[in-house]
């Protein structure tokens, strides 16, 4: 059985971490590192401005890969699962492709597809895609032989096969690949839109803010990135309470 | 019931299993299937079962050859087999919406079974009660004994009211006290219906606790249908009893010729 994560320690993780920046802003005390008692005001002025719409740009590029990866990503891993001859072509490629760190791809996107914003979700969704692929795959290949025959028994062909056993089975291992992944993903993301782009948090960040030193609305900037990760890891893991009450039983 | 003809089946490995075997079961008859282990014993309940197929030879059931697992089959595995994501109720239910989701098309379902919410929900609810788990119905198999698992994989398979029953090895992960209640409940619920049952088993007490006719199998290659007719057999038939002692003593040796 997992451990429920609870609101209230969220909160307190919250408080434990601006209390934290509190400190060790007073004790730099320099320019370069603002109290929170300064920013966190205006980072909620800012949100519901210019900033709010880098948030939303950034947000929209996450999801627009997180979409895009799990539709691939979820078929193609079933498929590699229940078919052994598939997995045996595929494996060795899978297995050496998957732990390369996709950012060092960026370049060569870029080159290929233009300083787009469909670059910039390929590039996230290339990171997701084989991490939602490799634990699919592994899933629906370890469901055991019983689960399967004794299903089959009840009168399940292929199709009813694939409904009752290896989606619900593999849901799971999405929602957890995909909890675990965006935080990588958002990584890229902070670095990808660092070039050619209007809106966006990295580019608020690095080009809008750190470049000319305006280092208070710069920490906006990361609040919101931040909030970003959080909100996409929370809102994934209230998914998979509600979809996975059977791991969550105390 | 069950007829089968002159069967051939060899193991991908090369290994002949059964070769010009036949057998025939009444309908209503219990029967177990002992043997060593690797006799083929797990082989030929799948046969019947529809999810191989002989290499030669022929499986009727009713009369119609068994070319896929038949809607009517009950099968119940020595691991319980029960979706972990569903609660008790849902996994009984299990059956009823693989029908529901192909429709009465004969193939994955009895041609006159129509859905019907409400006598599916009874049937559950019932034989959850009949099998002594109705308090569990919200439970995950996680949460549950072996025993409690095993039930519930029972009642899946008997909401369904199949006409054959099959199992494997169904109470070997057991404890002996409750492999022996559970026995007790299936012989009863055998004696209520007009059920046919097969019972694989490794056992020999089960096997003649289970099986009105007793099929031994052998580890070489199976010819011929080796059949003890077991009157002692039954929830009446008592353990203790001497000829239960002289029936297990025979299969014993029976066995032991075997190997």
């Amino acid at each position: 059985m997992k451990k429920k994560a609870t609101l209230a320690g969220a909160v307190t993780g919250t408080l434990m971490l601006l209390g934290g920046w509190w400190l060790v802003a007073v004790i730099v005390n320099r320019p370069i590192l603002p109290s929170p008692f300064t920013v966190v005001p205006l980072f909620f002025t800012s949100f519901f401005n210019e900033l709010g719409l880098h948030f939303l740009a950034s947000g929209a590029r996450v999801m627009a890969a997180i979409t895009i990866a799990t539709l691939l990503a979820a078929p193609a891993g079933l498929a590699l699962g229940q078919i052994a001859l598939l997995d045996r072509i595929a494996g060795p490629l899978i297995a050496i492709a998957y732990p390369i760190p996709k950012i060092i791809f960026l370049p060569v996107i870029y080159v290929l597809m233009g300083i787009t914003d469909l670059s910039k979700i390929t590039l996230i969704a290339l990171i997701i895609f084989f991490q939602i692929l490799v634990v699919v795959r592994d899933e629906a290949a370890g469901l055991k032989k019983e689960l399967i025959l004794s299903v089959q028994s009840l009168g399940a062909g292929r199709l009813a096969l694939f409904r009752y056993v290896y989606l619900p089975a593999c849901v799971p291992a999405v929602l957890t690949a995909l909890r675990v992944s965006t935080g990588t993903a958002i990584a890229v993301l902070f670095i990808a839109e660092q070039s050619l782009t209007e809106y966006g948090l990295g580019y608020y960040i690095v080009v809008e803010t750190y470049q000319i030193l305006l280092y208070k609305e710069m920490y906006t900037g990361i609040m919101a990135m931040g909030l970003l990760g959080v909100a996409i890891y929370f809102v994934i893991y209230a998914i998979e309470l509600k979809v996975n009450k059977h791991l969550y039983i105390n | 019931m069950i007829t089968i003809e002159d069967l051939i089946f060899t193991h991908a490995g090369g290994q002949e299993i059964f070769k010009g075997f036949g057998l025939s079961i009444g309908k209503g008859e219990s029967w177990t299937i002992i043997g060593p282990s690797g006799c083929g014993k797990t082989t030929l309940l799948y046969l019947i079962a529809g999810l191989i197929m002989p290499q030669k030879g022929c499986i009727r059931i009713k009369g119609e050859p068994v070319t896929r697992p038949r809607p009517q089959t009950g099968l119940v595995l020595q691991d319980h087999g029960l979706l972990p994501w569903a609660t008790v109720v849902e996994n009984s239910m299990l059956g009823f919406k693989i029908r529901k989701f192909y429709g009465p098309d004969g193939i994955h379902s009895p041609l006159n079974s129509l859905p019907d919410r409400k006598k599916e929900k009874q049937q559950v609810d019932q034989w959850l009660a009949r099998l002594g788990i109705d308090q569990y119905g919200q439970s995950y198999p996680a949460q549950l004994s072996r025993g409690q698992r095993q039930r519930a994989a029972i009642a899946r398979t008997l909401v369904l009211a199949p006409d054959l029953l099959l199992m494997d090895e169904p109470f070997s992960a057991l404890d002996a006290p409750i492999r022996k209640e559970l026995q007790q409940v299936m012989n009863t619920l055998h004696e209520q219906t007009n059920r046919t049952s097969i019972v694989v088993t490794h056992d020999i007490e089960e096997a003649v606790i289970m099986g009105r006719y007793i099929l031994v199998l052998s580890t070489g290659v199976n010819t011929a249908a080796q059949v003890i007719d077991n009157p002692h057999a039954g929830s009446r038939g008592n353990v203790k009893s001497q000829q239960f002692e002289q029936m297990c003593d025979r299969l014993h040796n029976c066995l032991g010729a075997l190997q």
